[in-house]
Parts: structure tokens; sequence; C-alpha cells
């Protein structure tokens, strides 16, 4: 990705930087409509090369943050620099940023070539360049041979192509991804968006992605922004979002997760015991942000917890102290890979557990009513502020 | 595929009947236009006699030429000013007046004529305008600007907006985005706003009364001085003759849309 | 949302010349109405007179004022010609939309239960007749209405009748008339809200034990209220102003006011008085004018 395109450097793109290094910088920036404040005080910082994911539920402001770096709205108050020029008040069609729609936005008129071709024409490229590029563009999508199609003679996933093609043939600085998979269904969005993955390392190109399905994101992104009524609540590697979330909050939005609220606690070297009142006294490992005074939870997700008929199962190289719960199963979810019970702990709470199914023959399987002991070790809990 | 809808008796007859009265008081209208008796009511065989009285019939054939020059001027900037009203209402946000030029353009729809023309007139009138073939043509296109606005109007709605967006991310200006997108979109709603201008300024009697002048009478002007005198066959046969030429100009419509939308689009409405 | 406002600019400069044009051949013209309604039909000549001169200064626009007279509007309600005029219109516009709705509801629901791809085919059989002319369709009628017309020789040819009917100016003609020239703008908006309902919901209410009837009339129905209110709008306010097919159609003895103002202009040259009657005309139907314009706006801009 070294030649530019002519008219595309109309901010910031005389310095591409190197891959690792800061491409742009949200600061500060917020959007009012009205009286609702959709994006509310965003920093962020996103390196070349980087797949950044955007998630949150809907009306979380994602979107609106999305389409301020695209240019369709501005942002009431912040900056937003693109390789260190501000571009928050430049229109949609002076940045080196391109998009890539939710319902990919095909021009219904045009084919897909001519959809391809748009953004080059627009660029003032020679008319043999635009062949060149459009048929290198074909090919990387895999889309030989469809190129006089109209967007409605295409099935999903081709439109699909088409719309990444389209946004990708002006080779921007930067791809948003609005919801890109969505309108497809489950078994082409999972392949699709390995294929996305793969074709953002191959290009060596910053993708941000908006999407409100945390596994989708889990899957694609290098690191996650979760967003929540317009500020980022958290800004981490996907494997740190799902087992240190920063708020009680975040860990319910990404994945299933088991939370008894703290009634009081107690110091015990690097231990805290903490009274709950539907689970007990459990025993976590000190958290490493200190325990404000506020109000908090402690949280362990589903596939931590382990069951079994008579007690804790002693493994190599564990610690001993672990938390241990007796119950009786209330509920059985059979989802193929694993089985959630619901335990109905003697204590009062309720307590999920996910169980790998490693064998094919229901042995391990627990049964309705049948008492049970669920246990987990410190390190497995999360201490969270509510 | 969902099943297809039950359609009950009473669903089917109450269509045929719809139908038939919609349709066969112009079948025998047309009908009778080749009849060859002078007797409305009398057949006297096929004939194509009352056409060639038309053709010979000299103010006839002047209000004619004249309801056609009026209706392809009018319906001409009709089509211009109204496309440009259905762009400032659908993609101009909040602006001051809106609400007035909104209420201008939707009051004519249903306005009784009576009023819409006396008015008109009295504009006239007091810019001591020479009534003839311009005051016919802007009284036209003041009304007709009207539909052409709703009907480019509810077209630019049910576009989707993010085709615009995203000529306008891949690199063009407003202006050049609304050209090269939106305005190839809606191309068919235009002609089909253009043809409506066309026939309902074809179509037009009482407003043209009142704002045409002595001796630039038009077509619906003459037939309805002809029809209070009683039925004439030769009127059969004008009247035969301007469905026909509605007829090719809604065969040209369908077809502009059927042509756009072999080019991706769901056709027009209307 | 709006990134909307990068195309705001350039599309409220598209607003001036419909602007400009609607200001000077709508709006003003209703200026002159009132002005011309006010002013005395004794010096009101050649038609008449202008009531004042701009040019003439403050002096001329202050006596001018004083010479206002609202002399018409008391002639208008005073005159029995012209009461029973206006109340005749609106008899007439009531009873005509009542039929329209009456007869245009089951077409409209047939329509919207047809395969879609009938669908498309019957909305342009209901629209086609809509383009063809007015006047013409009219005409038509009479042909098959008048004394030796078409109908009458049916009627004596299977003995229903023993002597022709005088169908031709009658109220049942003008009627027919008004319902047939009429029907496409009741059907319209009907299928319109009907197509898009869910049929669903009717499934719904036959599966929760709702008879037909009750299905039409608890969920059917008042689903397809907004069309309704289009439609009956959409007929009634033309309706009451309708000139050409009480003229042609119906009898010369009782008359609309469309036809009234029609005969004050073009008959007695009378002009203030013809104005006068527009503008009563106009704020009869002010209601419904406003009810329609929100009703319109709002369809238009949900999208």
């Amino acid at each position: 990705m070294t030649d530019e395109l002519p008219g595309t450097d109309v901010a910031g793109a005389d310095a591409h930087p190197a891959a690792g290094e800061p491409l742009l910088r949200i600061v500060g920036v917020a959007k009012t409509f009205g009286t609702f404040r959709a994006v509310d005080g965003v920093s962020l910082e996103i390196k070349a090369g980087e797949f950044f994911a955007l998630l949150g539920p809907s009306g979380c402001g994602k979107t609106t943050l999305l389409r301020m770096l695209a240019g369709f709205e501005a942002p009431d108050e912040g900056r937003i620099l693109l390789g260190g020029k501000d571009i928050a008040q430049a229109l949609p069609h002076q940045r080196p940023i391109n998009m890539m729609f939710q319902n990919y936005a095909l021009f219904p008129h045009l084919s897909v070539r001519d959809n391809i071709a748009f953004g080059l024409k627009r660029a003032n490229m020679a008319r043999a360049d635009i062949a060149t590029r459009v048929a290198e563009m074909v090919a990387l999508v895999k889309l030989e041979g469809l190129e006089k199609r109209k967007p409605d003679q295409l099935s999903g996933g081709q439109r699909q192509r088409v719309a990444l093609a389209r946004a990708l043939a002006r080779r921007p600085q930067l791809l948003l991804l609005d919801e890109p998979l969505a309108a497809l269904d489950k078994k082409l969005r999972e392949s699709t968006q390995v294929e996305l993955m793969e074709l953002q390392r191959r290009l060596g190109m910053t993708f941000i992605i908006v999407t409100h399905d945390q596994e989708e994101a889990m899957t694609m992104a290098d690191r996650i922004g979760v967003m929540k009524s317009g500020k980022l609540a958290q800004v981490a590697s996907p494997r740190e979002l799902y087992e240190a979330p920063r708020s009680r909050w975040i860990a319910e939005f990404v994945g299933d997760i088991n939370l008894f609220d703290a009634e009081s606690r107690l110091r015990d070297g690097h231990r805290l015991v903490i009274g709950t009142r539907d689970a007990g006294a459990l025993v976590v490992a000190e958290p490493r942000e200190p325990v404000g005074e506020g109000k908090f939870s402690v949280a362990i997700r589903p596939e931590k917890v382990k069951l079994s008929r008579r007690g804790p199962v002693a493994e190599a190289g564990h610690e001993t102290a672990i938390n241990r719960l007796d119950g009786v199963i209330a509920d059985v979810c059979y989802l193929g890979g694993t089985t959630t019970y619901k335990v109905k702990l003697d204590t009062g709470g309720m307590l999920q557990a996910s169980v790998a199914n490693t064998a094919r023959l229901d042995v391990d399987a627990y049964s309705l009513s049948q008492h049970v002991v669920a246990w987990f070790t410190p390190d497995d809990c999360m201490v969270l502020p509510s | 595929m969902p099943k297809t809808a039950r359609l009950s008796r009473f669903n089917i007859a109450s269509l045929a009947l719809g139908l038939a009265f919609l349709y066969l008081p112009i079948l025998i209208l047309v009908i009778y236009s080749f009849n060859a008796s002078r007797l409305v009511t009398v057949w006297g065989g096929w004939s194509l006699r009352w056409y060639r009285e038309f053709f010979a019939d000299r103010a006839m054939i002047e209000a004619s030429w004249m309801s056609l020059r009026v209706a392809a001027a009018s319906a001409t900037i009709a089509t211009l000013i109204g496309t440009l009203a259905a762009v400032a209402l659908s993609r101009g946000e909040r602006f001051r007046g809106r609400t007035l030029l909104s209420g201008m353009l939707y009051a004519p729809l249903v306005m009784p004529e009576v009023i819409t023309g006396l008015s008109l007139l009295l504009l006239f009138v007091a810019l001591n305008a020479e009534r003839g073939f311009w005051t016919v043509t802007i009284a036209h296109t003041t009304l007709t600007m009207c539909f052409v606005a709703v009907v480019v109007q509810s077209r630019l709605g049910s576009l989707d907006r993010s085709l615009e967006e995203a000529a306008m991310d891949l690199g063009c200006a407003p202006v050049p985005a609304f050209l090269s997108v939106t305005l190839p979109l809606i191309a068919p709603a235009i002609v089909a706003g253009w043809m409506l201008a066309f026939t309902l300024s074809l179509d037009d009697l009482v407003i043209a009364s009142f704002t045409t002048g002595p001796g630039s009478a038009t077509l619906p002007i003459r037939i309805y001085s002809e029809v209070r005198l009683g039925v004439k066959p030769e009127i059969n046969a004008i009247c035969t003759l301007v469905i026909a030429l509605i007829a090719v100009v809604i065969v040209i419509a369908s077809l502009a849309s059927k042509l756009s939308s072999s080019r991706g689009e769901s056709a027009a409405p209307l | 949302m709006s990134a909307r406002r990068i195309f705001a600019r350039p599309a409220r400069f598209a607003a001036i010349a419909p602007y400009v044009w609607m200001l000077l051949f709508f709006l003003v013209p209703f200026g002159f109405v009132l002005k011309i309604s006010l002013s005395q039909t004794a010096i009101a000549q050649p038609p008449y007179e202008p009531v004042f001169d701009l040019t003439a200064g403050w002096t001329a626009i202050r006596s001018a004022f004083a010479a206002l007279s609202l002399d018409n509007f008391k002639l208008i309600g005073s005159d029995d010609l012209y009461v029973f005029a206006y109340l005749r219109s609106l008899t007439v516009a009531v009873t005509a939309t009542a039929l329209l709705l009456l007869i245009g509801y089951p077409i409209a629901y047939g329509m919207a239960r047809l395969p879609k791809r009938w669908q498309a085919v019957a909305m342009v059989l209901v629209i086609v007749p809509f383009w063809t002319s007015f006047l013409i369709r009219i005409y038509a009628w009479i042909n098959i209405l008048q004394h030796d017309g078409l109908l009458n020789q049916i009627l004596l040819a299977l003995h229903l009748v023993s002597a022709p009917v005088v169908w031709l100016s009658t109220d049942t003609a003008m009627y027919v008339g008004i319902v047939y020239s009429y029907l496409p703008f009741m059907i319209l908006p009907l299928y319109a809200t009907l197509a898009k309902m869910e049929r669903a919901l009717e499934e719904a209410a036959s599966d929760l034990g709702a008879p037909p009837w009750q299905v039409f009339w608890l969920v059917t129905f008042p689903l397809s209220l907004p069309g309704v209110g289009a439609g009956v709008l959409l007929c009634f306010i033309p309706i009451v102003g309708e000139f050409v097919i009480p003229d042609l159609l119906a009898g010369s003895n009782s008359l609309m006011i469309g036809q009234t103002l029609w005969l004050e202009f073009f008959t007695n040259k009378d002009w203030p008085v013809a104005s006068a009657a527009a503008i009563t005309l106009l704020v009869v139907l002010l209601l419904p004018l406003l009810l329609y314009e929100r009703l319109q706006r709002r369809q238009l801009e949900e999208q």
C-alpha cells in the first residue's frame, strides 16, 4: 500500500505511519442530538494495522462515533486526528477513509464493476489504472465473472463482497465497517469473519468495525472498545475484556457470568474473604486494582465452575484453597459441545456452571434434583464494582 | 414463499364489479365513436366518419393544438420546479418557511379548482397580463408542479439515504453525489411526474376557463361547450383520440419504469 | 439522525424557485381574491375597481380601508341562493364521500388480498382511468344516461321498465358521476394502508376466536383508519367545490357553490360576489384542508 490515490490525500495522507504507530487519535469527542448525548467525551488511539472493534448495545453511540470518523456527522466537541491532522470538520469526500455500510449501500443502477470503480473515478484516476485496480479488487474478493451484474442479481454474500471491494478500492488509510455481517446468515457470517481477518492481515490495513455481536468482536478484533451510553467503558484485548472486565456491566454484556453481591470483606494475606448472602463466604485473589469503598460483587464465569458428585477433585499444581458450594441441579441445558447446569445452592443463590461434554456417552451428566458440589479457585473469581 | 392470500368470493366479486364500473363507460364511448349513425344510440355499423369530421373541424383542431402546447410547456416547467421543491423538502432539513412551502404545495392538490382558477385570473387581471397561452400555462404549472413534487418526494423519501452517503464516502461532493447517484434513481419518478402533469393539464377545464382569453380556447373548453348543447358523435371521436394519446403516454411511462427496474430498482409507484 | 446537514444547504437553494413561484402564483392571488371580495359591486367596473392603490401613499390607503365593505359577505349570508348552495354542497359532499367509502373499501380490500404480482396489475388498472380525462369520463356517462341512452335501452329490452326513465339532470346521475370520477382517489389510499397491514394480525385475531366480521371490524378496519382519513379528505374537499359534474349531470333547480361561483363570475360578471363566495368556500374547507395537509405531510415524511 505505497501508492496513494491522487485526490484522496486531502487530510493527512502524506505520512502514513508504519504498523504499530498511532494512526488515528480521537480526543474528547462528543456529539449531541437535541438533548440526547449520543457520544459523550470519547478518547481513543488506534494504531496502524490494527483491527479494532467498537462493541456495544444498540443506542450506545458506536455508530455515531463511526459516522463522525467517516465525516457524516461533525463532532460538537473534541478532535479527530488522522496521521496528525485534525479531520473533525472535513467533509466525507475529503477524507482518506472509506466505509462499508451496514446495508452495503450498493448503487442499484450501476454494475459490480461500476460500483467498485465509482470512488476511483472521483479521484480522477486514469482509465487504464481504474480497470487494473477494479480487476485487482474483483480478484481480491473472489467475484470474477460477476463484474457486469447489477446488485439485485447478486446473493447477500456477493453483495457484501462488492461493498468491501468498493470501499477498499481507493486504498483508504482507514476502513470503517458498520455491522458488515449483520445481514448474513450464521454459517456465512462465520466464514466471512475469518476471510475479513485474513484480508486485513494480508493488506496490513487498519480496520474499525462496529458491531453489537460480542462473539464477532472477540473473533476478529485485536482490541475491543466497549461503549455504553456514549462513553467508552473499557478498551482491551478480547481476552482481557472477558477475563478482567472493568465493571459488572461489561462482565454481563460480554459472555455469561455468576454474580454475588458482597456484604462484608476480610483480608487474609494475598486473599480476600468476601461474605455474600447468596453464596456464603468466598475466597478471592486480591484484585489488581484495590476495591474501593463502594458496593461490589464477586463474579465467576460459568466455565470456571467445576462440578462433581462428592467434592473437589485435587488437581496437580492447583492451589489448595478453593471455594466449595453444595447444591442441587435445578436446570439442565444441553448445548452440544457444552452443557449448562443451574445449581440451586444450599446457601440460597443460583450458580451457573458450564461443563464441556468430553465424552459421547453421558456418564458424566447430572440430572435434575441431583445433589452436586460446585467448586472454583480464588484466582478464577473477579471482584467487580457495581 | 408465504402461502398465497386467500381470496373470498366477496373479494373477487367486489374487484370485478369495481373494475367493470371503472372501464365499461369508457369502453362504450370508444365503441360509439366508430358508429356510422348520427343517432348516438342506434348502431349504424363501423365507420370513421366522426374522426373525419373532427379533422375537418378547424376550431377543434386549433383547440387541440393549444391544449397540447399548454400541456407540454406546463408539464416541463412543473417538472423542473416540482422536482426542485421535492428535493428541498426531502433533503433540506429544517429551513425557515419550510412549513409554508409544503403547505403551499399540498393545498392545491385538493383545493377546489374554481378557487384556484378565480384567484389566478384576478392576479392576471391585476398584472394586466394578456390572457392566452402563457396565462393558462402558468396556471397549469402552478397546479401540476404540486403533483410532481409529491410523486418525486415520495420516491426520494423511500430512497436509502446511505446511497448518497456512500457516494460522498467514495469522494463525491454533496451536489455531484446527488447528480451521480440520486438523480438516476429518481429519474422514473420524474418521468412519471411529467406524464402526470401533462395529462392533468390536458384534462383541465375549470382553471383553463378562468385563465384563458377570448380566441384561445383549450380542447376541454371546446368539448364542454359542445357537450352542454347535447351529445354529438364527433365528441366521442375526440374523446377516443384523447384516450389513445393518454394510453400512449401511460405505455411510455410504464416502459420507462420497466427500464429502470431492469436497471436494478423497484418500479416507481405511479 | 443527520449527516443530512451536509445536503441541507444545496437543498435549500433548490427551494428558492418553487418558493417564489408558489408565493407569486398561489399565495398572492388569494390576497387579490380577498381584496376584491371586499370591494363594492357598484364601483366594481369594468368588472371591479381596485380597492386601493399602493402608489398613492398612506392617506390613499387609509381612505381605501375605510371604503372596504363586507356587503358582499352580507349578501352571501342573507341570500337564500347562496346559503342553500353551501348547504347543498356540503350535503352532496358528505353523501358522495360516504358512498365512495362504501364502494371503494371492498375494492381496495379485494386488491390488498390479491397475490403480490396481481396487486401491481390491479393498482395500474385503478390508476389508468384517473389518467384519462375527467371531462371525458363524465361525458361517457351522458352517453349512457341520456333519454335514449344505453341504460334505458337495456332496461326497456329487459322489460324492467315500460317507458324510458329520466336519468340525466337528476341527483342520481350526479352521484354516479361523482363516485365514478373520485373512486380512484378513495381506493388508492385505502389500498396503500391495507396492503401494508400485516396479514398475521388478522390471522391472530381469527386464531383467538374472532369470526370473520369481527376480525374485520375489530382489527382490519381500525388499522385502516389512516387510509380512510386520507381517502375521505381527498374526496370530500374537491367535491364540495365541484363544478363540472353537477353542471353536466344534475338538474339546474338547485346549485352547488362551485356552480354559483361560476355563474356569478361568467354570467353575472359580478367578480366581487364571486370572490366573496370563493373566500367563504375556503373558510368552510379550512379545517378539512388543514387536516389533509397534516396527514399528507406526516405520510411523506414518515418514510
